[in-house]
């Protein structure tokens, strides 16, 4: 049986009287590739973020292979290198060098040295086809190749667990196929472990082997990636899917 | 005598004032960037008491006019057993001052770097301090320079008040003649020039430098 990466149980958040999600139940084992979707406002992006600490939850407890955390900001501080989190935002850091930005994670937070973790930073940077970037600030590059450089970033520090929430959402159309690829490379040739938020459904049919369907913040269903796409269990997803039309 | 003489006679003594005047901005504005600097990292680190006492400085000095702490300082100070000089007084005084507004501007800038980036780096495991080291503070201290530019810039204006203490600076030195000579006009037109020569390359050589700095951290 394959490790279990992530287990959240009776998870509960609220923001101030608002109840953002409902009991939330869920694990994932390594190499498995969860898509998380559900209509704007449904909570997708909160769970994920629930899940590396970025938000704090009310009630409830996540995993981490097998132990829960005690969720402080120092312990969840020691899991996000384990856990790699790519925004909607990309957010390279505009102070630092291509290179600096994916070095910063490695030297820093997992004292490599400046050597090793930039003969790593440049494979994978190889990888995503920006090697010659590796010296120019996030202010020469297209949004495309700002994304894929965050992708690389969060790599960068050889994480367990990736998250991915709604990465392609502020790329322009033409850019979105590049980035969606690294993610599908990613999740094909790798053993890693992936939670996708997205709205790009066929991208999400290809990759997910499995989708969590979220709506209102419970989750509705939890249905094998081939299918949910054809046969999903719940009228909303029905629903949804139609509304989607892909 | 013509305006042309009285002019001229008075230049070595707005020469003397030109330079106080310099010297106790330079002086002030040091201070006022350290004592400000160290507000705004007391309250960034939110640190517990230190924090709260900076806090109500930059209360009190925001909220009370320079020429009331002056006379604080200079009047009211050596009843309580400090005697401090009419200079000494002038540059604590305005130290006082500009601390408090050099804190607000920091304060701006630290504040001013967005939320995503802040979660980014705390998504790649950065530490509290490795946050503010690489990502807060570089780009914190870009975004407050417009607003320490503005507050340099005040408080060269403001040394203008230690008149009142006597100190001779540009004002006082413009002030004192016009008392002596009565001749308002010739020693207010040197006294306009004297400030113009200081602020008005200084505000070009402020604002060349926010744009240099933005477009380092920035590219635009």
């Amino acid at each position: 049986m394959a490790k279990q990466v992530i287990k959240v149980e009776h998870l509960e958040k609220y923001y101030q009287k608002d109840h953002i999600l409902h009991d939330i139940n869920f694990s994932i084992d390594q190499g498995e590739v969860v898509a998380l979707l559900g209509p704007s406002g449904s909570g997708k992006s909160t769970l994920i973020r629930c899940l590396n600490g970025l938000e704090p939850y009310q009630n409830g407890t996540v995993s981490f292979n097998g132990d829960q955390v005690v969720p402080t900001e120092k312990n969840w501080q020691k899991l996000r290198q384990k856990i790699g989190m790519v925004f909607q935002s990309y957010d390279l850091f505009p102070n630092l060098t291509v290179l600096d930005n994916i070095l910063l994670g490695p030297v820093k937070v997992q004292k490599q040295s400046r050597e090793t973790a930039k003969a790593a930073a440049e494979k994978l940077l190889d990888q995503v086809g920006l090697r010659e970037y590796e010296n120019v600030y996030p202010r020469q590059l297209s949004g495309g190749q700002k994304q894929r450089i965050a992708i690389v970033r969060a790599l960068a520090l050889n994480p367990e667990l990736m998250l991915f929430d709604e990465v392609t959402a502020s790329l322009d159309p033409e850019m979105v196929r590049g980035v969606l690829n690294i993610i599908s490379k990613l999740a094909q040739d790798s053993d890693m472990t992936m939670i996708v938020v997205t709205h790009e459904m066929n991208f999400a049919q290809q990759i997910a082997d499995r989708v969590l369907f979220l709506e209102d913040g419970k989750i509705l269903e939890q249905t094998k990636g081939d299918q949910f796409f054809k046969q999903p269990q719940t009228d909303r997803a029905k629903e949804f899917l139609e509304s989607m039309d892909f | 005598m013509s305006s042309w003489q009285i002019i001229q006679q008075s230049l070595p003594l707005f020469e003397k004032g030109f330079i106080l005047t310099l010297w106790l901005s330079f002086i002030g504005i040091i201070g006022s960037i350290i004592v400000g600097l160290i507000c705004s990292l007391l309250k960034y680190f939110r640190v517990p008491v230190f924090s709260q006492i900076a806090a109500v400085y930059v209360e009190i000095s925001r909220n009370t006019p320079l020429l009331v702490q002056l006379f604080f300082l200079y009047y009211a100070f050596p009843v309580f057993g400090f005697k401090l000089n009419a200079e000494l007084c002038g540059i604590v005084g305005l130290i006082f001052l500009g601390g408090s507004y050099m804190a607000e501007g920091f304060n701006g800038g630290f504040d001013g770097v967005s939320k995503t980036q802040v979660e980014t780096g705390k998504a790649i495991g950065l530490s509290r301090m490795q946050l503010a080291r690489y990502v807060v503070f570089p780009q914190g201290f870009t975004l407050s320079v417009p607003a320490l530019a503005a507050n340099i810039i005040f408080l060269i204006k403001e040394t203008s008040i230690f008149t009142v203490i006597a100190i001779p600076e540009l004002t006082n030195t413009a002030l004192d003649l016009i008392g002596m000579y009565y001749r308002s006009s010739e020693y207010l037109l040197v006294l306009v020039i004297g400030y113009a020569i200081i602020l008005i390359p200084l505000s070009i050589i402020l604002t060349l430098l926010e744009k240099r700095v933005r477009y380092g951290a920035f590219g635009n």
